[in-house]
């Protein structure tokens, strides 16, 4: 068994994981660090394909993307944390409803705008 | 000078500009509005254009591409961008809380960059860097109100959103391990049919799907586009949810053909099928003017996916080649336009009432009168009667399914018609009702907020009677596979 497949082998149940606890999981929490786990494996999937060249050495590309992806899963986990944390603040929830049905628009815009 | 970079860098920079300016940041649309606008028309003129960035070609760098497919979008982007901002300038000038307007330009620009970036690339993790970009900003937008309500849609539509991005990844990375490259050109070029590529196109396009809102992903998006601010709910309907449609189509139609089949024109055509159906049926059971037009969305989506099942079909029997799939191209572009008019022409009927409630919305029309005429105007549009570029749209794809005896397809397109001539005379007939309920008061809203819906309007109008240049514009390097069809 190579190096490179174990890290192959290794991203794939990472997000496996991920996927298993994004689907299961309705703490908000719990969701965003199984997106940050898929991601984590997606990386690490990526990796071991940059070490699939011929001659040994590494493809910088993929490694490229895992720095790209890396920056954007983290925008995205703070945006998500952020979120969550002033949902909690203002329901004291934190998992979503069930029903996702349109919420009344603010009745107090037009009041506020005289 | 038509330089594809340049529709990209160039609201990249006013994004970043935005940041600082807070509020000032609507007197930029003064100037990004008009010189998108010209730009747009220029490359328009120009393509077929390919820009490789830094002069770096693919596979080690990226190229940006534009044909007709992405010049038509382009213009309809900076068109809907343009008019949307300066409604938004009005809209958020009068706005009680200072920071909903500070923080809405730096996204309006977030969300155009992504846009042209996903129109003009054609790397599939380029493309990935554009829809996440397009995804956080329209994210946020909806979360602008900063209300309960609207921080639950705007999670849900993240959580959904973040699903399809891993989805995409996944598939990205299955296709650079199979073929070392993530160029679309390159990948139609090297594709193979084999299991690897399979599974990869299957996880790239369940990714899109959960973006696009398409059934049985549809849930996060009604919530989400009815309760943003109205100039938010005008570019998340028109342009964000769009973009991952087109994505696939890029996909399936210039890079995937070989993998198409009769088993994925009847998914794709189910799943449109379906969106078609449930979306016109909730529109009907909606008592409130934004989330009927929400819903409509998830309907007008669906009419695009039959694209795949009618592409192609009854090849030779039709004067017009790729029929099909320019009529999904003109209903994509269509729908852009009227919906935008719709929920700007819904935020100042919300405005002048202070509720979208129908049952409020009595005597209205008197009130603002040329929104509600917008809004009718957008609502024929969305029909597709004729003469709007939604009537030339469907009489496309209804031609050819006729043509090819695919009488199901063609009698989803005419049920869906009549549904949506039902969920929109509901509301037209709200605004026109003359008594106005009891107790109504109307506020005065500024001209601006009235005419900018009216612009798109008869834009989306226009589309169908001047329909020969932006039908010549979109079979500029149209797809083999948008004549031949998926088979």
């Amino acid at each position: 068994m190579t190096a490179t497949l174990v890290y192959g082998l290794a991203g794939s149940v990472l997000v496996g994981v991920g996927l298993y606890g994004f689907a299961v999981r309705r703490h908000l929490l719990r969701q965003i660090l199984a997106f940050n786990i898929i991601g984590s494996g997606l990386f690490l999937l990526f990796g071991a394909l940059a070490r699939r060249t011929p001659d040994g050495t590494s493809d910088p590309v993929p490694q490229a993307m895992i720095i790209t992806g890396i920056v954007v899963a983290f925008a995205a986990t703070a945006l998500a944390e952020a979120l969550a944390e002033r949902y909690q603040e203002l329901t004291g929830r934190t998992a979503l409803e069930e029903d996702s049905k349109p919420a009344p628009p603010d009745e107090q815009e037009s009041e506020l705008r005289g | 000078m038509a330089e594809p970079g340049l529709l990209v860098a160039l609201p990249l920079a006013a994004c970043l500009a935005a940041v600082f300016l807070g509020r000032r940041g609507a007197l930029l649309v003064w100037v990004t509005g008009p010189l998108m606008l010209v730009l747009t028309w220029q490359l328009a003129r120009a393509i077929p254009v390919v820009e490789p960035l830094g002069g770096w070609a693919p596979p080690l760098g990226i190229a940006l591409r534009a044909d007709g497919f992405a010049a038509a979008f382009l213009v309809m982007t900076a068109l809907v961008a343009a008019v949307v901002g300066a409604y938004a300038a009005t809209y958020f000038a009068a706005d009680p809380r200072p920071r909903r307007a500070a923080a809405f330009w730096p996204l309006f620009y977030a969300v155009w960059t992504a846009v042209n970036l996903i129109l003009l690339g054609r790397d599939l993790f380029n493309l990935y860097v554009g829809l996440e970009l397009l995804t956080l900003a329209g994210v946020a937008m909806v979360a602008l109100d900063g209300r309960a309500a609207t921080l639950a849609a705007a999670l849900r539509y993240l959580l959904f959103a973040l699903f399809g991005s891993v989805t995409f990844l996944i598939g990205a990375a299955l296709l650079y391990g199979r073929y070392a490259t993530l160029d679309m050109e390159l990948l139609a070029v090297a594709l193979a049919p084999d299991t690897a590529t399979v599974a990869a196109a299957a996880l790239i396009s369940v990714g899109l799907l959960a973006k696009a809102a398409i059934f049985p992903f549809h849930a996060w998006l009604p919530p989400a586009h009815a309760g943003a601010p109205a100039p938010a709910s005008a570019l998340l309907s028109a342009l964000v949810v769009k973009a991952s449609v087109l994505i696939l189509f890029r996909l399936w139609f210039d890079v995937l053909p070989p993998l198409a089949g009769a088993l994925l024109n009847a998914l794709m055509g189910g799943l449109g099928a379906m969106a078609v159906l449930y979306g016109s049926v909730q529109a009907i059971r909606q008592d409130r003017l934004k989330p009927i037009v929400a819903y409509s969305t998830v309907a007008q989506l669906g009419y695009l996916l039959l694209a795949f099942p009618l592409a192609g079909a009854a090849l030779g029997a039709q004067p017009w080649s790729a029929g099909a799939w320019t009529g999904a191209v003109f209903h994509a572009l269509s729908h852009g336009l009227a919906k935008a008019a719709m929920f700007l022409a819904a935020g100042t009927i919300m405005l002048a009432a202070g509720t979208d409630r129908l049952d409020r919305l009595g005597g209205v029309a008197k009130a603002v009168p040329v929104a509600s005429f917008a809004f009718v105007i957008a609502a024929v549009s969305l029909m597709g009667l004729p003469p709007s570029g939604g009537f030339l749209a469907k009489y496309l794809l209804l031609t050819y399914a006729f043509a090819a005896q695919q009488a199901g397809w063609a009698a989803v397109m005419v049920v869906g018609g009549l549904l949506a001539a039902v969920y929109l005379a509901r509301p037209v007939n709200a605004l026109m009702r003359a008594a106005p309920a009891e107790g109504a008061r109307f506020a005065r809203v500024p001209a601006v907020l009235q005419l900018a819906p009216l612009l798109l309007a008869l834009a989306a109008m226009l589309l169908g009677i001047l329909s020969f240049e932006p039908y010549r514009l979109i079979q500029v390097n149209n797809p083999a596979a948008a004549h031949e069809g998926l088979q």
